[in-house]
């Protein structure tokens, strides 16, 4: 469990200060995977610093399974931090190690006993695919290799937590997926908590269980996949499930409206349903359906008849549990 | 052919070469030794007092690196040697020979070896030194099992460029008292205009020099796995 409270850090530029990081609180409960989402300079980096104190977090605390990483000793902290294992976006391996002398870096810190070490090592290269490229050095191996070892890395020492700080973002589509089920395949089998720091929605939608949206330092939204990507009013909606970008708009020959709904309802005829109930024509102008997890959700775009009682089907879908907005002429 | 049976019969090369030749080696040796022992962790040093650094202290980062560093070297090295001959006696208890000179070489090479030093440690980017720290490693932990091993490419084409310039210096310091091919090439090529143990003199060298260039780039090459 990552336990952050009201994290704030100011930078000082010059004369200036920059708060980059504006009062964060968050909580990852054990065995989740979180996804933290914002544009560039919004401050995800800054928190991924301060989780890990490679910055100092200038007021707040910062815990995992409830053990405060902040305002400890030196010696304290560096053990807490064997408790962390952390992926990068370049996975930054050392390139005078060889593979497995890689993975085997946290456990030389403690002076681990060389025959476990290969034992453990041995099992992580398995864990992640590598086993052939034991002997290799990393810049031998691909993008993904490299960060597959990254991953490796990071679990030498049976963490409690994975941050991953943009795994994928220096990836291909196809490398992304496979680095993503990975992680999603470890925290089934380990009930490791995670953290990925991404500015890739379909980072969110394939691998995370939770979101939250940081801008300007704050979080501006968060909740369950399954939560925000039904809200209507949230920013995370239209993001994660996109319309797309040539959907007509409203254009007078009827009321036009954006229906946001969940796999219950999706195997339900909604648009059908409403077709016979209320006796009136409905047009599909644009739609996605995706399913992420073992979920479907759908995000269309409909327009009803010119003469059609928008009031009472508006009322019937919300009754349905269906996220209604109604488009008004621009 | 007249002019390789002289320089075979001529006792400059026949009796004084070789041990000039050895006494260069040894200053040269000596001088590197203990450069590396002093200049290595000087660099290391400046470059973790500095910005960025492990352990950022800004004064006294200004005071290695300002006073001590750029200061010795911006004061000529033929200077340097005269000035430093007192410093040599008191630690070597004699004022001239290969020995006495190795002390002023060594202080003169110091500086520019711990500023090469700075430059390679400066190459490993900061991302993996932050891996690092985030696996729990002790500050000494990250220099001695990151920083120095993922420089040491750098390190050793520092080392090479540094034992060259010793050479050159070297050199010099045989004409202040150090002996060595120097002094040997002074005394017969300046002051007797032999030209022949002159050309022999800058062979040697030049092949000395050739000789630690060629295996320092081996070595920076074998070790390179980025
Ligand atoms: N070391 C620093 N000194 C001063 N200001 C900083 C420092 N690091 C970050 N900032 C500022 O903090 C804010 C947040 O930066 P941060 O790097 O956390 O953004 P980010 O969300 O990671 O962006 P990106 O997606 O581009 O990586 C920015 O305004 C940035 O200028
Ligand atoms: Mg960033």
């Amino acid at each position: 469990m990552i336990t952050i409270s009201d994290l704030r850090k100011v930078y000082r530029q010059g004369n200036n200060d920059v708060v980059a990081l504006d009062g964060v609180s968050l909580e990852v409960p054990t065995g989740k995977i979180h996804g933290i989402v914002g544009h560039s300079g919004a401050g995800k980096s800054t928190l991924v610093r301060c989780l890990t104190l490679l910055d100092q977090p200038t007021s707040g605390t910062v815990a995992v399974n409830g053990k405060e990483l902040t305002n400890v000793s030196d010696d304290e902290l560096r053990n807490a931090r064997r408790r962390i294992g952390m992926v990068f976006q370049h996975a930054n391996l050392f390139d005078s190690r060889t593979t497995e002398q890689n993975i085997a870096y946290p456990l030389e810190l403690v002076g681990t006993p060389k025959k476990d070490v290969a034992k453990k090592v041995s099992e992580l290269l398995e864990l992640v695919g590598l086993t052939q490229f034991a002997k290799g050095y990393p810049s031998q191996l691909s993008g993904g290799q490299r960060q597959r070892v990254g991953i490796a890395r990071a679990l030498a020492t049976d963490p409690d937590v994975l941050l991953c700080d943009e795994p994928t973002s220096a990836l291909d589509p196809q490398t992304t997926n496979e680095i993503l089920e990975l992680v999603k395949e470890l925290r089934n089998r380990l009930n490791i908590t995670v953290l990925i720091i991404t500015h890739e929605m379909h980072v969110v939608k394939q691998a995370c269980d939770s979101v939250s949206l940081l801008e300007a330092g704050k979080i501006v939204e968060h909740g369950d996949i399954e939560a925000v990507i039904t809200n209507p009013s949230g920013r995370l909606a239209s993001t994660l499930l996109p319309l797309p970008g040539d959907a007509p708009q409203v254009d007078g020959a009827g009321p036009v409206v954006d229906l946001l709904y969940t796999g219950d309802q999706a195997t339900e005829p909604v648009i059908s349903g409403i077709a016979r109930k209320f006796n009136t024509d409905v047009n599909v102008l644009a739609g996605s359906v995706e399913h992420l997890g073992d979920q479907q959700f759908a995000h269309l775009r409909v327009q009803f008849a010119p003469d059609a009682d928008l009031g009472a089907i508006v009322e019937y879908l919300k009754s349905a549990g269906i996220a209604v907005t109604v488009k008004e002429a621009k | 052919m007249d002019f390789f049976t002289e320089l075979l019969n001529n006792p400059g090369i026949t009796r004084a070469m070789w041990p000039a030749t050895v006494e260069t080696l040894q200053m040269v040796l000596i001088a590197t030794a203990f450069t590396i022992v002093i200049g290595l962790p000087l660099g290391i040093l400046l470059h973790n007092t500095g910005k960025g650094g492990l352990l950022p202290i800004r004064w006294l980062n200004v005071v290695l690196s300002g006073i001590i560093v750029n200061i010795t070297r911006s004061i000529p090295f033929a200077i340097l040697m005269v000035a430093l001959i007192p410093v040599a006696k008191a630690i070597t208890g004699e004022s001239l020979g290969p020995v006495a000179a190795s002390v002023s070489l060594t202080i003169g090479t110091v500086p520019f070896f711990a500023r090469l030093v700075e430059t390679a440690l400066r190459d490993v980017s900061s991302g993996k030194v932050d891996a690092a720290l985030v696996m729990g490693s002790t500050k000494m932990q990250v220099i001695r099992k990151v920083l120095v091993p993922e420089a040491m490419p750098g390190l050793i084409a520092a080392l090479t460029t540094t034992v060259v310039t010793l050479i050159g210096y070297s050199a010099m310091a045989g004409l202040v008292g150090g002996g060595g091919l120097g002094r040997l090439a002074y005394n017969y090529g300046f002051q007797r205009y032999d030209m022949g143990i002159m050309l022999v003199t800058m062979v040697i060298i030049l092949i000395m020099v050739q000789i630690v260039q060629i295996v320092g780039d081996i070595v920076a090459r074998k070790i390179d796995h980025r």
